[in-house]
């Protein structure tokens, strides 16, 4: 028998070690004792196993079974341990009250208006000098943290990089002519030497469409801007800016798969469904003499989600 | 034996003497009233800690992450072991998440591990939200708490969709692109704060880097520190009780801090690892890999956010295409008031319920034990709609999933989830306020005894409640205070010397 054992506890509070606030909770506590033994066993086999598994890089799940299985076995038997083992209680504490008494109160608030008052009162404009000084270094030290991060917009969101007579091409960067597509196809295109760059990729994105129809009009003003039934339309959709990926074919619909909105392209994308609340921008085409597909211009009014500069 | 006793100045030997030379310094016996702290024991106490263990095993394996993971969008040719990619031109961070995937020994259960703990991370809190809300333990003296507690959530809410654009595949990417076109759609400085936050037009070249420091430091320090503070008031505010047997406003009854919660608690931090890393293993989150790397002009089909971002989805989703233009200016409120403004008056309205509670019941009062939420209708009633609200929302952001499986038109979905925004929350209030009152009667809530039935000689059955056993479980004796032991015959010890211990607590 160890020293330890021999030694009598007794509670300095007048409680008897058998009284039955210290048993523990459970009827049978050598049962429970003992499976927690199994536990804390498997945990620690587990836990090896996970060192192991990891030694010898076994697969991704070896791994998180191992160390999952052994840190809930571990922590089980931990949880069985303090419920069942340990006293069952209850014991009770008191809860003081947080508040001070009336007098600390008093003092307190006394310190704060009168030691501050008889200060602040005789130097009032030093005090008032002082906090202009730390106010206005406040505002000011916004516009380095603050302004240095980005450029303003300016026309950021207005332009892209569709120029009179750019060509379109597709994503590996080949010139896209008027044989190239089966009718009713669709290839997403992007101003010729913009399709590996990021501005290409997310703001000059535009998807080319080759309806059946060879004399095509969108709309009023635009006659010349769909030649032999190619039209194309900004990717971007005017929601979110999430890419108008899908389209089907039957209905002539840009589908956005994002928040589902759809657009007309047979009626220059007028939004039918959706949360999206303005057509797409039409991309001017026209073809040369090779028969290669170029832009017009550049779109006529921003691509993408509304902003506040924007224009109606 | 007798030989090393006589070398420990102390009467409890070695671990005595460590105590005698810290409190010389640290004065830390004065602190013992910590270990005969007692916690109030019911389960619905275990939901806070589960968000606390959660946020433990996020800072653990967030760390593991940051030591692979490279927040850069240039360019690499791929050359590593994932064979589908290698050859092509992909950013750094994706590279590097793949390789933390597949090459890195224990990073894919890393990287799952992480990402399933942020969800429940943020699910604990919105129920442990819940608990607190729905038992009134927000009251005075612990509005400041609920305070700290919703400012987790927001920042839990921001630092996981911040997690989940790092890794540069490509449904983050498009997540990234939303969220620049939500802060795009505000009126007058809406442009400014995209192009100063993202350096320019959408996607820029900082962003990942920029995401990145707010994700890994900034974030986690603050969130560490209100974590601190949140639990530096529920020590010193002590812990809210369920009314009880011998419970009353001026006490606590429960288990004490040493040993019985230190053992129930960290057995639960073991368990809770322990669930985080079986479902890192088993349960496949967030696949990169088959998502593809981010590029501006490809996207993906029937892809959702995390859940905690659903009702924001949802909520774009439903939202009808109301632009206003005119005066030379463009407000996209089909954008702002789903995505900016709604969640601000749901997070103000919050942040302020305490103070609105207070004013509609003129209630100053302490309050230290908790509401049955039956007891309160009306409280509980306007949580209730406040949920309901969020759950349709959540339900929209799937409207073309849906559609799709039920083989409805998504203009059916759609208008149904407009209609169901409305009228599920207005339907919640009433209904809630009803149930609520008639529990109020029907006695719920009261333990049930068992009854033992007994047949008599006629063949009559009798139903007689069982007579209570002394040593069951759930039969509550009276409280005690928590008992402090000392060795038999030790002098140094009496009576006096433990009261005088109490008197010095707090």
């Amino acid at each position: 028998m160890s020293e330890h054992e021999q030694r009598t506890p007794v509670a300095l509070t007048g409680l008897s070690a058998d009284a039955p606030h210290l048993q523990p909770a459970a009827r049978r506590p050598e049962l429970v004792e003992r499976v927690i033994t199994i536990l804390f066993a498997g945990g620690i086999i587990l836990c090896l196993g996970f060192g192991v598994a990891y030694w010898q890089n076994w697969s991704s799940w070896t791994l998180g079974a191992t160390m999952g299985g052994g840190l809930s076995l571990l922590g089980i038997g931990l949880i069985a341990w303090g419920k069942y083992l340990m006293p069952r209680g209850p014991f009770v504490e008191e809860r003081h009250s947080l508040a001070s008494s009336e007098d600390e109160r008093t003092a307190f608030a006394a310190a704060i208006v009168e030691r501050g008052g008889a200060v602040v009162k005789r130097r009032k404009v030093l005090g008032g000098m002082l906090g202009t000084g730390l106010g206005i270094f406040g505002v000011v030290s916004l516009f380095p943290v603050v302004r240095s991060l980005g450029p303003m917009p300016k026309g950021t969101f207005f332009h892209t990089d569709w120029k009179k007579g750019t060509y379109l091409v597709d994503i590996t960067g080949r010139r896209v002519n008027v044989a190239d597509l089966a009718l009713g196809s669709i290839v997403t295109v992007f101003p010729e030497g913009m399709q590996d760059t990021d501005n290409g990729q997310a703001v000059d994105q535009t998807v080319l469409i080759r309806l059946s129809n060879q004399d095509f009009t969108t709309k009023k003003g635009r006659e010349s801007w769909a030649p032999m039934g190619y039209v194309a339309y900004s990717k971007l959709c005017t929601h979110l800016g999430c890419p108008v990926g899908l389209y089907e074919q039957e209905l002539e619909l840009l589908v956005c798969p994002c928040h589902q909105s759809m657009f007309n392209v047979a009626n220059g994308a007028m939004p039918t469904f959706g949360p999206a609340p303005r057509p797409l921008p039409q991309l001017p085409l026209m073809v040369d003499a090779n028969g290669y597909l170029q832009s017009q211009s550049d779109f006529t009014e921003p691509v993408g989600p509304g902003f506040w500069e924007r224009r109606s | 034996m007798s030989k090393t006793k006589k070398q420990y100045a102390s009467p409890y030997g070695k671990i005595g003497d460590a105590i005698n030379e810290l409190d010389d310094r640290l004065g830390i016996a004065k602190g013992r009233s910590l270990l005969d702290k007692v916690f109030p024991d019911h389960w619905s106490f275990m939901l806070g800690e589960i968000a606390l263990y959660s946020f433990i095993v996020l800072l653990l394996t967030g760390i593991f992450l940051t030591l692979y993971y490279v927040p850069s969008s240039s360019l690499v040719t791929y050359n590593g072991s994932f064979m589908p990619l290698v050859g092509q031109k992909i950013s750094q961070a994706y590279a590097s998440s793949i390789d933390l995937s597949f090459s890195v020994r224990g990073g894919l259960l890393m990287r799952q591990m992480h990402h399933w703990a942020c969800d429940i991370f943020v699910g604990a809190i919105l129920v442990h939200m819940a608990r607190v809300f729905f038992t009134g333990a927000f009251r005075k003296p612990r509005e400041l708490n609920w305070t700290i507690g919703t400012s987790l959530l927001v920042l839990s809410i921001a630092e996981g969709f911040l997690g989940y654009s790092l890794p540069d595949d490509l449904v983050s990417g498009t997540g990234i692109r939303i969220a620049y076109s939500i802060i795009e759609s505000i009126p007058v400085v809406g442009s400014y704060i995209a192009t100063f936050l993202f350096g320019g037009n959408f996607p820029g070249t900082v962003i990942l880097g920029r995401f990145f420091i707010i994700h890994v430091l900034l974030l986690p320090l603050v969130m560490l520190g209100l974590v601190g503070g949140h639990l530096a008031l529920l020590v010193r505010q002590k812990h809210t009780q369920f009314p009880g047997k011998g419970r009353t406003e001026t006490n606590v009854v429960g288990t004490p801090m040493y040993p019985v919660f230190m053992a129930k608690t960290t057995g639960f931090l073991l368990v809770v690892g322990g669930a985080i890393a079986l479902l890192g293993a088993f349960a496949e989150i967030n696949p990169i890999w088959q998502f593809g790397f981010y590029d501006a002009s490809r996207i993906s089909y029937a892809v959702q956010p995390d859940f905690y971002m659903g009702f924001l989805d949802g909520a774009l989703r439903i939202m009808p295409a109301w632009e206003f233009s005119g005066f030379g200016h463009t407000i996209p409120l089909e954008v702002f008031l789903p995505s900016v403004v709604f969640p601000g008056i749901v997070f103000a309205l919050v942040y302020a319920w305490p103070g609105i509670e207070r004013k509609l019941t003129g209630d100053n009062e302490l309050h230290n034990l908790l509401d049955r939420p039956s007891l309160r209708p009306k409280r509980t009633a306007a949580g209730a709609t406040v949920f309901a609200l969020m759950a349709i929302l959540f339900i929209a952001s799937s409207t073309d999933v849906i559609a799709n499986y039920f083989k409805l038109s998504l203009n059916t979905v759609l208008w149904d989830m407009r209609i169901l925004t409305i009228i599920v929350p207005l339907l919640t209030y009433p209904i809630t306020l009803k149930i609520c009152r008639e529990m109020q009667f029907a006695g719920a809530g009261k333990r049930k005894t068992t009854n033992i039935v007994t047949r008599t000689a006629e063949g009559e059955y009798v139903a007689t409640p069982a007579p209570v056993y002394v040593d069951d479980a759930h039969h509550e004796l009276d409280a005690l205070v928590v008992p402090t032991f000392v060795i038999e015959g030790d002098e140094s010890h009496t009576a006096d010397a433990a009261t005088g211990v109490r008197r010095a607590e707090r």
